[in-house]
């Protein structure tokens, strides 16, 4: 019994999930109708609905950054103005037109999605072959990412007025859940059965854990890196069409704004070092479920927008404190003062 | 007993799932070197863990003679502080700072309360000519010299500190002759000044050469003290071993050398072979279940060599050929392909994949030969690691542990059952003993004349000559880059291996 007890509590979700639900908790205790889902018109309604739903295009981009920094052992800046361009990509090439897009939907997603790999590759090239550092690497897209969506709006937001824009970022019709779940589960189990139907996963850990001694038993690791960053490019493609898929738009400027840092959160709150080498998929999933709960519970206690990042930040200090190996060594040093105490005492 | 300067009494250590000591006792008196001995995983590391401070202890205590409460330490920069300072086994510098800085870091001269860089670069100087490493730059950054010059880097930081104890956890493992003889000569001279030095090392002609005392210890617990003189060698090895050592000299076989070769196609045949800056153009031929050996000095081009041949350092001239047919190596896969394993000198940056578990690290290479979309199934992981952990006698409690919470000489067991699971025809050994304790280096040793015995060809590289004579059956001599000679069976012996890699007169 302990030592499965042992076994959970020394495993690298444990910490994550006591995260997640605590943040739940805490919402029942405030919000009684946390809980609460409803159906109207046939499509089910809630908070933690709304979690989900709202989750979905960082459960995405937290996948695509996850990667990353397991084989590169840094961040992706860019994935916000990766996932504008994509944004841009599509509208522009759908068109504004309420009765026939330019060109068929789905070329304009495949277009945008491409768009999003393209600059995965950009990227991808910096890193794995110039050797810059990633953070600068990306940095160039961060900033200019903004500036290629803009010129591709020609400075203008588009529209997408037909009405079946809209069905990716919200119902489709006769089904209950919102479509945003669907694509981000569908990312999630196309990565995990890549993860586990080929060894890349291996290859992506140990490349980030000791890149020389990948090489020495025959792994390209700049070739490994490479192809992250590629993926992460397209996670943020397909965030960024779900993103504008809601506003049945694309605004240059404010698509997938200040998302890089929720992502590299999420990563980091799934437990998962940002030091590179092994990683959990579903820590990083788990991680960007939480954010977006700690967003929608707050609002829900009517706490107003502008002052929403600080009792954000005080949550995720204390998160991300807990997971820290000095809290945990501290922790353990305590727990063997107490058995000590009682031993003595008995 | 006035004269004892540091007495650690009872010490008592647990790891998860392992006693790293128990009730171990150890006495340092001032001018004294004292080695500590024991195999891997005796314990030796540990103990300098726990007296340094990076490790806490459960029982036991610590005294140092200028001190009139027990020593506890917190980390290693504390224990600096109360004059306890240590060269590690494995070299902890910073490699981007330069050479002055990691001598200084964190005393740096100061003038106006800034660094008084001039002072410090000449002081570091200093410091490395009484070294004999004059011609060093002190103001580039660490990482352009070889592991050698960062080892004396560390000795030098040690030594410049001034402590009362001194500890050298496996300072010679990367140095060479010389280097090794003016560690031993300023040790002497710290001797002489009244400071006392724990050695550890697995060379044990070194133990006789400079110490005084041994104490030994075994799985964790004390076997005993012993002035140097009361305990002949083979009494330390067979205290060590804790049974009787068998002759080495037995293990090495006839044979296969002596076959004729006029008509066999080289395995392995290198023309003209090179790379800038490391290795100068060789040509090499090597023949099916040859154990050759590569013979010289650190930075004679040795570790170069097989890189190049590998595909580790990509070769910028000749050509290779495996089996008599040309093969293009521009990576290491390609080499892996053509049936090449290599085990690389440096088993810390190039080895072992540290976070990965010992059954990631011993399958890792299978999988990377037979590609990513074809990964190994669970059963056949289980499987391959369960009969090397077997065959090599690893010791590891669980293979789903990361391997680098096992000892040095059982991770290189590790890589080498990573090699041996590819089955290759030609196997590249970079110094499999280095750091390892004397029972596991016999193994190998005998482990790669029976490998031969089947068919493999193995390319050996060890700094030790004695362990070549045993082991290898033909010799390539390098020096300075250059490939420039080779010694056959009968030619081979001490004297003559040590004249070849000198090489005629030198200056200096």
């Amino acid at each position: 019994m302990s030592k499965l007890f042992q076994k959970i509590t020394r495993s690298q979700l444990f910490l994550p999930i006591v995260a997640l639900i605590l943040v739940l908790v805490f919402n029942v205790i405030k919000t009684p109708t946390f809980f609460k889902i409803t159906i109207m018109n046939g499509t089910l309604y809630g908070f933690i609905i709304d979690i989900i739903n709202r989750a979905s295009e960082l459960v995405i981009l937290a996948i695509g950054m996850t990667v990353v920094v397991a084989s590169s052992a840094g961040t992706d800046i860019s994935v916000g103005s990766v996932a504008a361009v994509s944004a841009a990509i599509i509208c522009y090439s759908l068109g504004p037109s309420q009765e026939a897009y330019k060109v068929p939907y789905l070329v304009g997603i495949f277009l945008g999605l491409m768009g999003g790999m393209l600059c995965g590759v950009w990227n991808g090239f910096l890193v794995a072959k110039m050797k810059i550092q990633p953070m600068v690497a990306t940095l160039i897209l961060f900033t200019a990412g903004r500036g290629i969506a803009q010129l591709i709006c020609a400075g203008q937001i588009i529209h997408v007025e037909k009405v079946e824009y809209r069905l990716l970022g919200s119902f489709l019709p006769g089904v209950p859940l919102p479509t945003p779940v669907f694509v981000a589960i569908l990312v999630i189990v196309i990565t995990w059965a890549i993860l586990r139907y080929t060894a890349l996963g291996m290859y992506i850990q140990a490349v980030g854990i000791n890149s020389k001694a990948g090489r020495l038993v025959g792994i390209n690791s700049s070739a490994i890196i490479f192809l992250t960053y590629i993926y992460c490019g397209l996670c943020s493609g397909i965030s960024g069409s779900i993103i504008s898929s809601r506003i049945a738009a694309c605004d240059a400027n404010n698509i997938g704004l200040n998302y890089e840092l929720d992502a590299i959160l999420a990563v980091a709150l799934g437990g998962n070092s940002l030091g590179g080498g092994k990683f959990s998929l579903a820590g990083s999933v788990i991680g960007a479920i939480t954010i977006q709960a700690l967003t929608t519970s707050l609002y829900a206690m009517q706490v107003t927008a502008d002052q929403l990042p600080i009792y954000k930040a005080i949550v995720v200090v204390i998160i991300v404190a807990i997971q820290s190996t000095e809290f945990k060594k501290w922790f353990s040093n305590l727990k063997r003062k107490y058995a000590i105490k009682a031993e003595a005492a008995s | 007993m006035s004269n004892d300067l540091l007495t650690m009494r009872h010490i008592t250590k647990n790891f998860p799932g392992v006693r790293a000591l128990n009730d171990v006792d150890f006495t340092l008196r001032s001018g004294e070197i004292h080695a500590l001995m024991g195999e891997n995983g005796a314990g030796k590391s540990t103990l300098i863990k726990v007296l340094t401070g990076v490790e806490d202890f459960e029982e036991g205590e610590v005294l140092v003679s200028w001190m009139d409460h027990p020593l506890i330490n917190h980390s290693p920069q504390e224990a600096q502080k109360k004059g306890i300072s240590t060269v590690y086994q494995e070299i902890n510098l910073c490699p981007n700072l330069s050479v002055a800085e990691n001598i200084f870091i964190g005393r740096e001269p100061k003038k106006n309360g800034m660094i008084d860089w001039k002072k410090m670069n000449d002081c570091a100087k200093k410091l490395l000519k009484d070294l004999n490493l004059a011609h060093i730059d002190v103001t580039k950054s660490l990482e352009h010299y070889s592991v050698a010059i960062q080892q004396m880097v560390a000795i030098a930081r040690a030594v410049d500190i001034e402590s009362k104890i001194l500890i050298f956890d496996e300072p010679t493992s990367s140095l060479d002759e010389l280097e090794t003889e003016k560690l031993f000569q300023i040790m002497r001279q710290l001797k002489n000044k009244g400071v006392g030095i724990i050695f550890i090392t697995h060379f044990l002609e070194q133990v006789y050469q400079v110490c005084d005392r041994i104490t030994v210890l075994r799985n964790g617990e004390l076997v005993g003290e012993y002035l140097i003189k009361d305990l002949p060698r083979v009494q330390l090895v067979a205290k060590m071993l804790g049974k009787d050592f068998d002759d080495l000299a037995a293990i090495k076989k006839e044979g296969i050398e002596k076959r004729d070769r006029a008509n066999q196609v080289p395995i392995l045949s290198a023309k003209n072979v090179g790379h800038r800056g490391t290795i100068k153009p060789f040509d090499a031929e090597i023949f099916a279940g040859e154990v050759i050996g590569l013979t010289g000095l650190l930075g004679s081009g040795r570790s170069e060599m097989v890189r190049s041949i590998y595909g580790a350092d990509r070769p910028d001239s000749g050509e290779l050929s495996i089996k008599g047919k040309k093969k293009k190596i521009s990576a290491p896969i390609d080499a892996m392909k053509a049936g090449m394993g290599f085990l690389p000198e440096d088993r810390k940056a190039e080895g072992i994949i540290s976070d990965l578990s010992v059954r990631e690290n011993i399958n890792i290479a299978l999988q990377t030969k037979r590609g990513m979309f074809r990964p190994l199934n669970q059963r056949e992981r289980a499987e391959f690691t369960e009969k090397y952990i077997k065959l090599l006698q690893i010791k590891v409690a669980n293979p789903d542990s990361p391997v680098k919470q096992l000892s040095g000489g059982n991770q290189q067991k590790v890589i080498l059952a990573r090699w041996l699971l590819t089955n290759p025809d030609f196997l590249i050994l970079d110094e499999p003993t280095r750091g390892i304790d004397v029972g596991t280096k016999t193994e190998i040793q005998k482990l790669v004349l029976k490998l031969a015995e089947e068919g493999m060809t193995i390319m050996f590289i060890s700094s030790e000559v004695d362990e070549m004579l045993r082991t290898v059956g033909r010799m390539y001599v390098l020096r300075d880059g250059e490939l420039v000679g080779e010694l056959t069976e009968d030619q081979m012996n001490e004297n003559a291996v040590m004249a070849a890699i000198a090489g005629g007169e030198k200056d200096e």
